[in-house]
């Protein structure tokens, strides 16, 4: 069978040829126009006035485009109706688009957007959490809290407290491909759109706004992304927006991708974060109670920010029973990018909090933090058999008039009257009171402990810090749960179109976008497996607003949990068919014909796959089929903090070794073990192709990517000579991936997978954890280490223990 | 008339009437339709523009993002539309990146595949280095690497040794203008456009094009003419011609000073080595370097040239302040010498990744010490100031001392007394004099055989 079996990236041969298409390689006619933005050069200010006649007056300038010029509406938000395509009166940050120039090509169009003279009244910039707390500027009107249990009771029996606050840095998402898009007017005002995005529908929901038109006069194609990661589920919406508009007004078709300095100073980055806790404790490092307060700088605009703030407060307990915890989430307004959609998408920033307190519980009681870890874990499931089908009942859904439906961002629109789920009284719950019921960590920790030697080599780090004064090791294991699904419940459904053509070849189209993760091979390969035929006979299609319509964005890991069960339904309907009409031809039953190898089974002959196939057409019978699908069992009431968010739990565990450097803060990843659970994949070379990725990019986040903006809000690092991802040398020197073999998911998934797209990013928290170890060496304090830890924050954490030894 | 000469892809190419700040890369995908090559940062940081270029002195990968078209005359560039055969047949490093799950999204993946097909062909298997210039976002590098090394044993296709025998069909016609032949006519043409710009590698220049958006003066490209090239090594002196690239620089110091090539090994990448120039290095008088601290630290002479006048000065003299150089209008970084001398240099490259990143710091040290007591300091230091600058007040307190680590803590003071530097988003002025002082402390401990390089630890 296709399923579980490593196969290339359907698009391997493509591109490493060269020969793969993405938004800006494809040919485009004649005439075609580049466009770019007019940015804003301060964070916060009235347009005074705006001269463009020396851009009007560039070579090459076709038009040039003010707020003014709009048709129709000017707005690029996936959420709140808040970021206009081009600003209306006042500049919110540094990058904001102003204006939009038209040319005859991509330099041409450069060159003149810098020739604006725009005069601006400044108003004071709120840049940093310290500045957003001090003037109440925040999105919704108060912190939101999630509670459970009494935490002051908690901490005032416990017989330990630590408390303590870190920083957590934002992070480029830095795509390889920039953001693109191009527009090609059709006859009637209508318009097809190639964008590069991880959302096709909301681009054209927002194209159709856009033109005045509605949905069906637009559709939107890509093929592939040259990665995403979050940064293309809205970032994209301006560019798509830009290229519809000029198009409709020049009756040409229009393009425009991003300068990468353009990409970086304009677009949304990760959300960065401070992290205050207090915990108690016993003296087994036991959690009684936890209290965290997340501030979190959302940037200017709404956004996703508030599904991403409440991701984090969802993962600050990651893999661990907290009795009793409140979590409180300021969600700040400040004049800088609208920070977006990341890889984990506010998961990691919540996760990072708790592995921090429990590191510095260890430290505190001086354990091993493995050990402090495993206490705390929440329980084991007593059996393993698979989830029982029922579920709780349908949610009620209030929403307002006005009213996003499309993308997750307008989370504060839908209020969900969520039952408040009653476990049985072994079962633990999370601090939003679901209960934890698919607990494997116990048993991958007990591999990963053995695999990885963790044991022997904490006491080798422990000699080699003895002898060594300069150059410290350390070493840590970090656990990983994340919660799938999207928390904006109605979003977990997913639509397929596939064809079966009258010689057996398969056409498959659904509504997940390729971005590099391989969804598409994925999914062909549970079509090639529904239909018993080898995966090459399945056509893999671009993503296409017009076959597959109301598509959620390919985002919270969900891909290949949709589409590969919306693309079964529909093999399975279009196979049905095809068996029954079979089963009556042969005077057989329809439910015992058989699809495998290549061959139908049906009464006692044989046929081909394209045979049957050309059998059933010839019998008047469909072999088109759509397919849906919607996650069972979620329920989630996000004001409240309360219900089943999650279908289910992915988890994966990681040991991290470096060496740092206490004269500079220099450091390397020496070694990396991790067991990762995909449940039982469906193709193990591209899981574990995520895992590795995922590790590294989440290992760069919390060390050498940094983001710096200046006092006046200019973000000083924007590109890849100032902001600096993983290399080739960075990832560890030895690095052991494994996929867990036990992983098998309880719940009902497509072929019981797991989704594996964010998950192992937050591997990487054990790389920050290893370095603070590291630094733990130098002396007796607990190094209280920011993340970036870059070798600068090292060598001043490094610095501080040292001085505590004075 | 003059024209711009070259094969692409096996293919002679012949252009006239060029803009010779036209790139390559922009060349290729809106002239010639050839998209495989991508633009991931135009600025040559990301390598998804990488391309071979092939003449006489061998195969080298380049950014094809910062690469004028005139830098290709009279040589061969292979696209990654060319790295399989004519007739379709893969390359062995692409059939082991599909194999091996060596691509995802990809983007990255052409430059990867030329990177990879040039180190091949060239038989290197230092794959972290040869990749070092490839940034890719998806698969953590693991499978690329795998994927290199899967295909290290196979046979180099023919088609990849093609290009060099067909050159010489290629060439014939007259060097266009804006391409000196000699130094002599070099010389000339710059004191005849004072105001000129000479392109080496473009590695620099590449971005007043392609971020500043700039429109150039009169260009003359340099780094064709044989007599700025190359590197003497004679018994008293060594001599590296100002159009010598940072690669071979690299290659010759292997042997006589280790780390001033450990140090132009995380210089750049493989693609910006292979075409920044020397001379470019020490003439743009960035502040941080990297060759000149180094330079600095040996003592070196910088030798200039204007039309037939030539003079010579210390390197350190060379930099005035910033973006500022004792340079006359007209007048060309021709070589720089220093002279043999026994290895005691170090050189200490401090940036947040290790390769390929811009120095936060970059302390280059040679200190001799005779019978117990420092004989002679040169320390010399990029990122500290508005120009490469020499340590005067520490040398100061080390030299005529017992080399100890008492006279290393006594220089303390000294280093505030040598440098103010500034705080950016590479590093805050606090950090870069604590770690110029602890690279002080380096020296000396490995001096005395201390283990101090986090770059020497193996899992």
């Amino acid at each position: 069978m296709s399923v579980t079996k490593s196969l290339p990236h359907d698009a391997a041969r493509l591109h490493v040829t060269g020969a793969a298409r993405y938004v800006d390689d494809v040919p485009t006619p004649s005439g075609t126009l580049s466009l770019a933005f007019g940015l804003s050069t301060v964070a916060h200010g009235d347009i005074v006035s705006m001269d463009l006649d020396a851009v009007r007056a560039a070579p090459g300038v076709v038009a040039v485009l003010t707020a003014d010029d709009l048709p129709f509406a000017n707005d690029c938000s996936p959420s709140a109706h808040d970021e206009p395509l081009l600003a209306t009166g006042t500049v919110h940050y540094i990058g904001q688009q102003v204006f939009l120039v038209v040319a005859t090509n991509h330099l041409a169009a450069r060159k003149a957007a810098r020739l604006g003279k725009i005069e601006y009244l400044e108003k004071p910039a709120l840049l940093s959490i310290d500045d957003a707390m001090a003037a109440d500027s925040r999105f919704e009107d108060g912190p939101r809290v999630y509670v459970k249990g009494d935490v002051e009771a908690a901490l005032a029996r416990a017989a330990h407290v630590v408390e303590g606050s870190m920083e957590l840095g934002g992070q480029e998402h830095f795509y390889l491909e920039g953001q693109a898009a191009l527009a090609l007017p059709q006859e009637g005002g209508d318009m097809i759109v190639q964008s590069s995005t991880q959302h096709p529908t909301e681009i054209q929901h927002k194209v159709a706004e856009a033109l005045g038109l509605p949905m069906n006069a637009v559709r939107v194609e890509i093929r592939r992304m040259g990665g995403g990661f979050g940064g293309k589920e809205s970032q994209g919406n301006a560019l798509a927006v830009a290229c519809a508009v000029a198009a409709r007004l020049t009756g040409k078709p229009c393009k425009m991708r991003y300068d990468r300095d353009d990409d970086m100073i304009i677009t949304g980055k990760r959300h960065d974060f401070r992290i205050e806790y207090r915990a108690g404790f016993d003296d087994e490092g036991r959690i009684a109670g936890v209290e965290f307060t997340q501030f979190c700088r959302c940037g200017w605009a709404q956004d996703l920010s508030l599904p991403v703030a409440d991701r984090a407060m969802l993962h600050a307990d990651n893999a661990y029973n907290l009795p009793a915890c409140r979590i409180t989430s300021h969600r700040l307004k400040t004049n800088t990018q609208s920070a977006t959609a990341y890889r984990g998408f506010g998961g990691p920033q919540g996760m990072v909090g708790i592995e921090r307190v429990v590191d510095h519980i260890a430290h505190v009681l001086g354990r091993d933090p493995l050990d402090v870890r495993r206490v705390n874990f929440y329980r084991a499931m007593a059996e393993a058999s698979d989830a029982s089908s029922g579920g709780i009942s349908e949610p009620k859904m209030v929403r307002s008039a006005h009213h996003d439906l499309t993308s997750r961002g307008a989370a504060d629109d839908v209020v969900m009257d969520a039952d408040m789920l009653v476990p049985g009284p072994e079962v633990q719950t999370t601090p939003y009171h679901m209960p934890v019921e698919d607990f494997v960590l116990h048993e991958m920790l007990a591999e990963l402990e053995v695999s990885s030697d963790y044991r022997a080599r904490r006491a080798a780090v422990t000699a080699w810090n003895a002898d060594n004064p300069l150059l410290k090791r350390g070493i840590s294991l970090t656990p990983v749960k994340f919660g799938i699904s999207f928390t904006l419940t109605h979003l977990n459904q997913a639509g397929a179109l596939v064809h079966v053509y009258q010689d057996g070849s398969i056409h498959m189209n659904h509504g997940g976008t390729e971005m590099g993760q391989g969804l598409f091979q994925k999914v062909a390969q549970v079509a090639a497996a529904r239909f018993g035929v080898d995966v090459g006979h399945v056509k893999i299609t671009a993503t296409d607003t017009a076959k597959v319509p109301n598509t959620s964005a390919t985002a919270a890991s969900s891909g290949s949990d949709l589409n590969g069960m919306a693309v079964k339904a529909a093999c399975d309907e279009i196979r049905e068919r095809m068996a029954g009409f079979l089963a009556a031809e042969h005077q057989a039953v329809a439910s015992e014909v058989r699809f495998e190898d290549g061959m139908v089974h049906v009464g006692g002959e044989s046929m081909t796959f394209a045979d049957a196939a050309a059998r059933t057409y010839a019998g008047r019978v469909s072999l088109s089929a759509t397919g849906f699908y919607a996650t069972p069992k979620i329920t989630w009431d996000r004001i409240k903090g309360a219900g089943r968010p999650f279908f289910y739990f992915a988890y994966g565990a990681a040991v991290t070794e470096v060496v740092l450097d206490t004269l500079t803060g220099e450091n390397r990843i020496l070694r990396c073990d991790i067991l990762h659970d995909a449940g039982a994949s469906l193709n193990p070379g591209i899981d574990i192709g995520q895992v590795e990725g995922g590790y590294v990019q989440g290992a760069g986040w919390l060390t050498m990517e940094e983001l710096v903006w200046d006092d006046k809000g200019r973000l000083r690092t924007h590109a890849p000579s100032t902001y600096k991802i993983p290399a080739c040398s960075d990832r560890p020197a030895v690095f052991n991936v494994k996929l867990w073999e036990g992983g098998r998911n309880r719940e009902d998934t497509i072929y019981r997978s797991k989704a594996v797209g964010e998950p192992p990013f937050m591997l990487g928290i054990s790389a920050l954890m290893a370095l603070s170890d590291a630094v733990s060496a130098c002396g007796d304090i607990y190094p209280a280490l920011d993340a970036p830890a870059t070798p600068e924050r090292l060598l001043a954490a490094v610095t501080r223990v040292r001085g505590s030894m004075k | 008339m003059s024209q711009i000469a070259f094969l692409l892809n096996g293919d002679p190419v012949c252009l006239t009437d060029v803009t010779p700040t036209t790139t390559l890369l922009d060349w290729l995908r809106e002239s010639r339709g050839l998209k495989g090559t991508k633009e991931g940062c135009n600025e040559g940081d990301c390598g998804a523009c990488t391309v071979m270029v092939t003449d006489g002195s061998g195969a080298r990968a380049v950014n094809a993002c910062i690469l004028f078209l005139p830098q290709l005359h009279g040589r061969a560039v292979r696209t990654v539309e060319g790295i399989a055969g004519p007739d379709g047949a893969l390359h062995p490093v692409q059939q082991a990146m599909i194999d091996l799950n060596g691509s995802q999204c990809g983007f990255c993946t052409p430059g990867f595949i030329v990177s990879m097909a040039t180190a091949h062909l060239n038989g290197r298997s230092d794959f972290n280095d040869q990749l070092a210039g490839n940034l890719c976002r998806c698969t953590g590098y693991a499978p690329i690497v795998r994927a290199a090394e899967a295909a290290a044993g196979a046979d180099v296709p023919g088609w990849m040794v093609e290009d060099l025998a067909k050159l010489d069909g290629v060439m014939g016609s007259q060097n266009p203008s804006y391409i000196p032949a000699s130094a002599d006519e070099l010389a000339a043409w710059y004191v005849a456009h004072p105001d000129g710009v000479l392109v080496g590698g473009a590695t620099d220049v590449g971005l007043w094009v392609t971020k500043g958006l700039r429109d150039l003066p009169e260009l003359a490209f340099v780094a064709g003419i044989e007599e700025l090239r190359g590197i003497e090594i004679g018994e008293d002196e060594v001599r590296i011609g100002a159009s010598t690239s940072m690669t071979d620089v690299g290659a010759a110091m292997a042997d006589l000073h280790p780390d001033f090539a450990e140090m132009t090994r995380r210089y750049g990448s493989v693609q910006v080595r292979n075409a920044a120039t020397i001379g470019g290095n020490i003439a743009n008088g960035s502040p941080i370097g990297d060759s000149p601290p180094a330079l600095i630290a040996l003592g070196a002479t910088l030798h200039l040239r204007k039309g037939d006048t030539r003079r010579e000065m210390l390197l350190e003299d060379f930099f005035i302040e910033y973006g500022k150089q004792d340079r006359a209008k007209g007048e060309f970084v021709e070589a720089v010498s220093f002279k043999r001398q026994p290895d005691r240099l170090k050189c200490y490259k401090l940036s947040k990744r290790f390769d390929q990143d811009i120095s936060a710091v970059c302390g280059c040290f040679y200190i001799s010490v005779l019978e117990g007591k420092v004989a002679e300091a040169r320390i010399a230091f990029g990122g500290m100031a508005g120009t490469p600058k020499r340590a005067a007040h520490v040398e100061a307190a080390l030299v005529g001392k017992t080399w100890s680590s008492e006279t290393v803590a006594s220089a303390w003071d000294a280093w505030e007394q040598d440098f103010t530097p500034m705080s950016d988003m590479r590093a805050s002025a606090a950090y870069r004099l604590e770690t110029a002082r602890n690279m002080l402390t380096r020296y000396f401990l490995e001096d005395i055989g201390a283990s101090a390089r986090v770059l020497e630890v193996t899992p």
